[in-house]
């Protein structure tokens, strides 16, 4: 929670804020109970509120690998400025039971606030590290909705009592939840507003003080919309021109292909799922061979199924476009959990030399447009590309400003003019992009081409002559080797030069940028540069590293037996500069602000030792 | 899908000459020369322009027959030609699809993939030249082989039991499912027809000899070999699926023709249907609508 320094009783703006309520910039509330109490409602309608009052939001959740029951926790963070993690440390922990207090009380910041259920909750009341606050949840619900034993709008209870303590929009709040409940029946949508209204009333300002957000700097922007990163792929898919995908059904990727299936009619097209993994590749290779660039999507299992499919796309120079939702490894792994060890694979994945192109977002909003990127990459350079999101991507919920539909929307159907005479499919130019013709395309010469993943000539028959293969080898490589010329040069956040670089790549993006932020609000010279392309690289990367003493490349995975983290690998394979090491972590849990600077800290004063640092 | 029918360029007719590919690698008197012959006559008889034609295959000696014709051709991965064809055949409607496979790449690595494409009953012909063994990698013992059969990878003799394919693909739900022999080019002619006829996943099992590593295997079905080709009986109810699976129990050589022939809403068109549906209840949008609509539900 960042407050208002300025000890006066004026918001930024002047305008007058109440004398009873704390004037607060952000804030990070925890919301513990079990995963049928309805947490992710709360979370839910927060961070949309959020979107719609010009607010930042980020959310954080768990939900347990079982079907039902478990403990569930969802965390929203939201501020008037830019928020770019959802928040090492926690405000305010809503906790509904007892286990969900034990279990989530080391993440409560100390001082901050301890808000529990008090028909459920006994909490050691007399630790001074935090202010507990207890509220008859569960009977109070009961009373507000009348008469029935059934807490159900416990969840929505607890929204009214935040709505109350952050003075935050109740109008807007109580549009939002009747339109959402509108399906749902009068009954539902009375016990929702009871419920939140018997929230709203609680006199929680007797037991602790309220908070007003600052109002924000005036951000003349477009309006903005609240969504989560596998949202804004389906979503980004679709104004990007996509109108077939296959795909098999895996955590976190499935709630992409449950927008598709369902949305893709309407733009007059089709969502298959598929049988298993690799059928769904392979339906996706059909599609996209037969003149509609195709999508299919999967976490890590599901791409190493893909890989041999992945490397006849390659060799057949088909455009495929790949999503891939990294959850923990590897295997099965840790199905619900954020994890970035899936580079490697989406760099390598496939016998052979199989080069295709690469790309990770870094946040919400670049999930959608990294993937109206990758379509048009695909076709372009008429080779696979995998996007590579991440479980925290997938279910964090982000504010975000609204596309501008009119220039973002594009048309790729497939068009057959006729080719030839002495068509060549595969014909070694200088840029090494071939020229495909989908089936139905007319041939003047009435001579029609051939795709296969056998090594072929310039006409696509097999060939397996020695200079044939070294031009051929060589052609798919130097494609993408034009590519990286066209690249723009990494981003870089804080100045160009410094003691300590820190590197990163997808969704580590925000707890990075903070981490810089707060590593240079206390003096130290640290800047970090985000890499949106992984294959191939962005060029002045090595020019950028020259102007720092230190390089951290900052990764959800393992050094590994030999090395550095998958991305650190690659960059010391890549620039040979033996300063490069890796901030690394394998929890399964984005990365803490707190985790990163500690680690930067502790080993900036040694000096880079090869392996063992 | 609504944008995806190329337009028809009038052509004149043409020959089997017009068809012919690359020259064929395959062994002097390998069965699947007649299948190749079979197609080039049909599609010269039904004059399918050839820019429609496209012709997938997975990987064997057989799944070798997109390069021999001269139309567009895919050759796939060991085992999933009939999932590629999928794609195609679902977002193409205009095109002719047809799948040409073996027994290892159909019914081994490709099992699944056979499975769901018959229950579904995506529109595709596939024609699979079974000859009990895996030519390519030159004699390994195949799910079709018989029991007994020396391979080098079984040296004393095959000992699983085959899979039986026609009572696979009749299980599945295939609905057009023939037999024949490719010694008897006529019949392997009119079940081919048939197949490539029938709205819906059409399959035809071809016994097909390899003479290099598994010779006279269909002697036994071969009249001019002294051996009897028993046609399915002209009582045969071709929608009984019961009396099909009898047939399909019989003892090798076993019956050839018609099992099974049943019609069944394609995925195809339950897919365009809906396509259809979804679109009338939203009415006329351009993406941009469509798009706009869904994120002030986000706003």
């Amino acid at each position: 929670m960042t407050e208002n320094m300025s000890g006066s009783t004026t918001g930024a703006s002047g305008q007058p804020v109440a004398p009873d309520k704390k004037s607060i910039q952000d804030v990070v509330i925890r919301f513990a109970g079990n995963s049928q109490d309805g947490i992710q409602s709360i979370g839910g309608f927060l961070a949309r509120l959020a979107g719609r009052t010009e607010k930042d939001v980020m959310t954080y959740m768990t939900i347990p690998a079982t079907i039902s029951g478990g403990a569930s926790i969802f965390q929203v963070r939201l501020g008037t400025g830019d928020v770019l993690s959802a928040g090492d440390e926690v405000d305010i922990l809503v906790a509904f039971y007892q286990h969900s207090f034990k279990d989530n009380i080391q993440s409560l910041r100390k001082g901050g606030i301890l808000l529990f259920d008090s028909d459920n909750v006994n909490p050691d009341v007399n630790d001074a590290k935090f202010r507990s606050v207890g509220v008859p949840i569960t009977s109070r619900t009961v009373e507000a909705i009348g008469g029935t034993a059934k807490d159900k709008g416990k969840n929505m209870f607890v929204l009214g009592l935040v709505a109350r303590t952050f003075d935050l929009d109740v109008p807007k709040l109580e549009a939002m939840l009747q339109s959402y409940f509108k399906g749902k029946g009068d009954d539902a949508i009375r016990n929702v507003m009871n419920a939140f209204h018997g929230g709203y009333s609680y006199d929680i300002g007797k037991l602790m003080e309220t908070f007003k957000f600052v109002p924000p700097a005036d951000r003349a922007g477009r309006k903005k919309v609240v969504t989560d990163g596998n949202q804004a792929i389906a979503y980004g898919a679709l104004a990007a021109g996509i109108r077939f995908g296959a795909a098999y059904p895996i955590t976190p990727w499935t709630s992409v292909m449950e927008i598709l299936r369902a949305e893709l009619p309407k733009y007059g097209g089709m969502f298959v799922q598929a049988e298993d993994e690799i059928a769904a590749v392979s339906m996706a290779c059909g599609a996209s061979y037969a003149g509609h660039t195709a999508l299919t999507g999967t976490s890590g299992p599901g791409l190493s199924l893909k890989s041999e499919a992945i490397g006849w796309a390659v060799m057949a120079e088909i455009p495929l476009v790949i999503v891939d939702v990294q959850r923990g490894g590897p295997a099965t792994g840790l199905p619900t959990n954020v994890e970035q060890s899936d580079l490697n694979i989406a760099r390598n994945g496939s016998h052979g030399d199989a080069p295709r192109i690469v790309i990770a977002p870094g946040s919400v909003e670049d999930c959608f447009y990294t993937t109206v990127e990758a379509v048009k990459l695909a076709r372009e350079y008429s080779c696979p590309v995998i996007v590579l999101s991440d479980q925290a991507l997938a279910t964090r919920v982000e504010a975000w400003e609204m596309p501008d539909f009119k220039t973002c929307v594009k048309d790729i159907s497939p068009t057959f003019e006729p080719r030839g005479p002495g068509f060549k499919p595969y014909e070694n130019t200088p840029s090494g992009i071939p020229s495909h013709a989908a089936p139905g395309t007319p041939m003047v010469d009435g001579r029609y081409p051939i795709v296969t993943g056998l090594e072929h000539d310039e006409y696509g028959h097999p060939a397996s002559r020695p200079a044939n293969h070294v031009m051929m080898v060589a052609k798919r490589r130097r494609k993408l080797q034009m590519l990286a010329l066209k690249l723009p040069p990494p981003e870089m956040y804080g100045p160009p030069e410094g003691e300590a670089l820190l590197l990163g790549w997808g969704s580590s993006r925000g707890p990075i940028r903070e981490a810089v932020d707060q590593a240079r609000a206390a003096g130290e010279a640290v800047s970090a540069i985000h890499l949106r392309y992984l294959l191939p690289l962005q060029a002045g990367i090595q020019e950028i590293m020259q102007s720092f003493n230190h390089i951290f490349v900052v990764e959800l995975n393992d050094r590994g037996v030999h090395g550095y983290g998958q991305l650190g690998g690659i960059m010391r394979a890549m620039y040979c500069d033996p300063r490069i090491r890796g901030i690394n972590k394998t929890d399964g849990l984005p990365f803490k602000v707190r985790e990163i600077l500690a680690q930067l800290r502790q080993r900036l004063p040694t000096v880079p030792t090869a392996g063992m640092d | 899908m609504t944008t995806s029918t190329a337009p028809t360029i009038e052509l004149k007719p043409y020959t089997k000459k017009e068809l012919v590919g690359d020259m064929p690698t395959w062994c002097p008197g390998c069965g699947d020369f007649s299948i190749l012959a079979t197609y080039f006559k049909l599609l010269e008889k039904r004059q399918i322009p050839r820019e429609k034609i496209t012709s997938i295959a997975g990987i064997g000696c057989s799944s070798r027959f997109p390069y021999f014709v001269n139309a567009y051709g895919v050759h796939f991965l060991h085992g999933r030609a009939v999932a590629f064809a999928t794609g195609v055949s679902l977002s193409r409607p205009d095109l002719h699809v047809c799948v040409f496979t073996g027994d290892g790449d159909a019914y081994s690595i490709g099992g699944n993939h056979l499975t769901h494409a018959a229950r579904k009953n995506i529109r595709m012909t596939l024609i699979v030249m079974d000859n009990q063994v895996y030519g390519l990698t030159k004699k390994q013992t195949s799910p079709t082989s018989p029991i007994g059969f020396k391979s080098k990878t079984d040296t004393t003799g095959a000992i699983d039991h085959p899979i039986n394919p026609m009572k696979q693909l009749i299980a599945a739900g295939a609905t057009f499912v023939a037999r024949s022999h490719s010694h008897l080019p006529n019949h392997v002619a009119e079940v081919m027809d048939q197949a490539i006829s029938h709205d819906g996943f059409s399959v035809v099992e071809v016994l097909s000899e390899c003479t290099e590593f598994f010779p006279g295997a269909f002697d036994a079905a071969n009249p001019r070999k002294g051996g009897k080709f028993e046609l399915v009986p002209k009582e045969h109810d071709v929608t009984d699926e019961a009396a099909a699976y009898k047939l399909a129990m019989a003892d090798f050589p076993g019956y050839f023709g018609v099992f099974m022939k049943v019609n069944r809403a394609t995925k195809n068109a339950l897919e365009a249907n809906l396509i259809k549906e979804t679109q009338a209840k939203i009415g006329i949008a351009t993406p941009q609508d469509l798009l706009q609509k869904s994120f002030d539900r986000f706003a």
